[in-house]
């Protein structure tokens, strides 16, 4: 069997620190099933031909390991896998089809629903596509709240695969830590849109809310402290044996097959691919932010880990310079097409208020059309997909939902690591069962 | 032959191009169209339909009988290089009348572009329709949901089973025009079919015949999995 050596720089508690207290340099190595030894390679002995029965073993879906109602069927010989068998569907509601029961401002609520992480995030990018749509153009203002909104969801995502992926691998602390920020996120969240989990935040041509007074100032607060905690975490993890033994070699994907199964998001860019959507198809103004696209070099579970952690520091540059150029106006589009009335004008003149009522009650009608706006939502490439016919109530709405095309290349990940290793493998697609059922 | 995680940048065949902004003012209809589509218009007039551009992304109308050859064309040619797919899905109109629509949106990550390719299919003939999974291995899941979702057969793929809704799902395509909202089956009759279901059920034929648990099943259960039988059909 070939191995192929890679030097990580590794603390190994007392034994992996030198008389100076640096962290000793020490050689792993990495063979091609992704065993990972920080010994020498033993001398391989000729492998015994061992023709054993093969094993049938059943995770999920009620597993706390497979991040919501996944189930994993795994042909085991001994403690490798085989083969893997995903099941999905578990949590399936027909969001798509409810979809085209509804006018579009009332779809909104069901993108909560389904990648229940990045909730306002789907808000923000449903709107850029219905807006697209519609042929409405936004505020500045709106544009810039709708980049702090996807930052914010990004942060708060990011946090919670970090904490749950540590649970996963038997560290605890860090999951504190970043459930603790998470709370954070989700305070400032409340006090712009009042609800934490299922924002609701924008409109079609807008916002549901500005920001309250004194928004600006704690969000400020939460980027000057936020670097923190990523670097605790950064410490207590990049360079700890355990996580680099548990992490190193697993899952591999190449560049050209992380792009031939439509990988995407922080799974793709761990494989060396600087596809990210907001700097290649840019949307509310990415490409005048300043931010880098961290990108891996191995295409394994720790560079899946070392991406997402870069890409919560630059979430929070995003973030500060978003907030320094927040100018003032309005945030809703001034195009009555999609935007009601003002509440006195509607309750004081007649034509007002029979707009306001034909708004609400027939909803707006885009022209007949199609829009797929993709989006960098923190799993990956999200695309929501409208079909009009020129009626209030779209044809079709699709989701492109990212982790559920990332899943589907965990039958290649898995097969060959240890049954264990499907635990990490899993954990670092960083999936929603909510967005993948939808 | 570089090596497998030689860093990939998008963008790299365009030479000393603009970088890419934020669309505005985006025309309803019309604007400047992807090239590809007046490149396939020229490499494939048999399958080529028409072409058109709605706010601002290129849609590609194709026959569905060189399906394939036209995808493996777009993913091979230097001069194209969709090299990644984004969504397979389906669009059925209001209109009984209208053709069913298979829609693929390709991305060539070297390039920056981005195209749709569309099938129309007639309503009374059968669904089929190329897989491009022989080419992009992404399609799997992708095309698995449109077959059980619309009911699209996908000529070539290798494992065409219903992925959201379970095997034993007998009420037809969820997103099918003619499909009512609350389900075809009465909330009764869901109920008694939920209560009646097996466990072993729950595994398909292939995953029993590895576990050796096949021998241990009951007689009928073990002719119907032989039987092969499967949802929806």
């Amino acid at each position: 069997m070939a191995t192929k050596t890679r030097t990580v720089e590794v603390a190994l508690g007392s034994a992996g620190v030198d008389a100076s207290g640096r962290a000793v340099r020490t050689p792993m190595t990495v063979t091609e099933n992704g065993a990972v030894s920080t010994l020498e390679p033993p001398a391989m002995a000729a492998a015994p031909e061992l023709q054993g029965e093969h094993m049938l073993i059943n995770i999920g879906p009620q597993h706390p390991a497979t991040h919501g109602v996944l189930r994993l069927v795994l042909e085991l010989d001994g403690e490798t896998v085989v083969r893997c068998i995903p099941h999905i569907g578990y949590l399936h509601c027909g969001f798509e089809k409810i979809g085209e029961y509804r006018q579009y401002n009332q779809i909104i609520p069901w993108t909560d629903r389904e990648d229940y992480l990045n909730s306002i995030g789907n808000n923000v990018a449903f709107s850029i596509g219905a807006e697209r749509l519609f042929g409405v153009e936004v505020p500045p203002r709106c544009t810039v709240l709708r980049v702090i909104a996807m930052e914010l969801s990004r942060i708060i995502s990011h946090l919670v695969w970090l904490g749950t992926t540590c649970i996963d691998l038997g560290a605890f602390t860090p999951f504190l830590w970043s459930f603790q920020e998470r709370e954070n996120v989700y305070n400032l969240l409340e006090s712009w849109v009042g609800a934490r989990l299922t924002t609701t935040a924008t409109r079609v041509g807008g916002m549901a809310a500005d920001i309250p007074d004194g928004w600006v100032e704690q969000l400020r607060g939460f980027i000057r402290t936020f670097p923190k905690t990523v670097d605790e975490c950064d410490r207590m993890l990049t360079k700890n044996g355990i996580w680099v033994g548990r992490t190193v070699g697993l899952g591999v994907m190449s560049s050209d097959e992380a792009i031939n199964h439509g990988l995407s998001g922080p799974m793709l860019r761990a494989s060396g691919v600087a596809y990210d959507v907001r700097k290649d198809f840019p949307y509310l103004d990415y490409e005048t932010y300043d931010f880098e696209v961290p990108v891996g070099s191995n295409g394994d579970v720790y560079d899946r880990y070392l991406v997402r952690v870069e890409e919560l520091r630059q979430s929070t540059r995003i973030l500060a310079q978003a907030v320094d150029r927040l100018p003032d106006g309005p945030v809703n589009s001034s195009d009555h097409r999609v935007i009601l009335p003002a509440k006195n004008r509607a309750m004081s003149d007649m034509e007002s208020m029979i707009h306001h009522f034909k708004q609400v009650m027939e909803g707006p009608r885009p022209p007949v059309g199609e829009v797929y706006v993709p989006v960098e939502s923190p799993k990956g490439e999200k695309g929501y997909y409208f079909v009009s016919d020129g009626t209030a109530k779209p044809v079709r709405w699709r989701i492109r939902p990212p982790s559920y095309v990332n899943l589907s290349a965990i039958p290649k990940m898995v097969e060959g690591h240890l049954l264990s290793d499907v635990i990490a493998i899993n954990a670092s697609i960083d999936i929603v069962m909510g967005e993948i059922d939808r | 032959m570089s090596s497998p995680f030689a860093p990939v940048l998008p963008g790299s065949a365009i030479a000393g191009g603009a970088a890419p902004a934020t669309p505005r003012d985006v025309p309803e209809r019309g604007g400047p169209a992807n090239p590809s589509a007046a490149a396939i218009a020229a490499t494939f007039p048999a399958s080529f339909i028409r072409s058109e551009v709605v706010w601002g992304d290129t849609t590609v109308y194709l026959r569905g009988d060189n399906l394939i050859g036209v995808v493996r064309w777009l993913h091979d040619d230097p001069s194209q290089r969709y090299d990644y797919l984004s969504d397979v899905t389906a669009v059925e109109y209001r209109d009984p009348e209208q053709e069913l629509e298979v829609v693929w949106h390709l991305r060539s990550l070297p390039y920056r572009r981005f195209l749709r390719l569309k099938v129309p299919l007639a309503k009374g003939a059968p669904l089929v329709v190329d897989s491009v999974w022989p080419v992009y291995k992404g399609a799997d899941w992708l095309e698995r949901e449109c077959y059980d979702m619309f009911g699209i057969t996908f000529r070539g793929h290798p494992d065409l089973r219903r992925i959201l809704m379970w095997e034993s799902f007998r009420e037809g395509f969820p997103l099918r025009k003619d499909f009512p909202l609350r389900g075809r089956f009465s909330r009764a009759e869901q109920l008694r079919q939920a209560l009646s279901i097996t466990t072993e059920g729950r595994y398909s034929m292939e995953e029993l015949s590895v576990a050796q648990a096949f021998e241990d099943l009951p007689e009928d259960m073990r002719r119907r999995l032989s039987g092969g039988e499967r949802t929806g059909e």
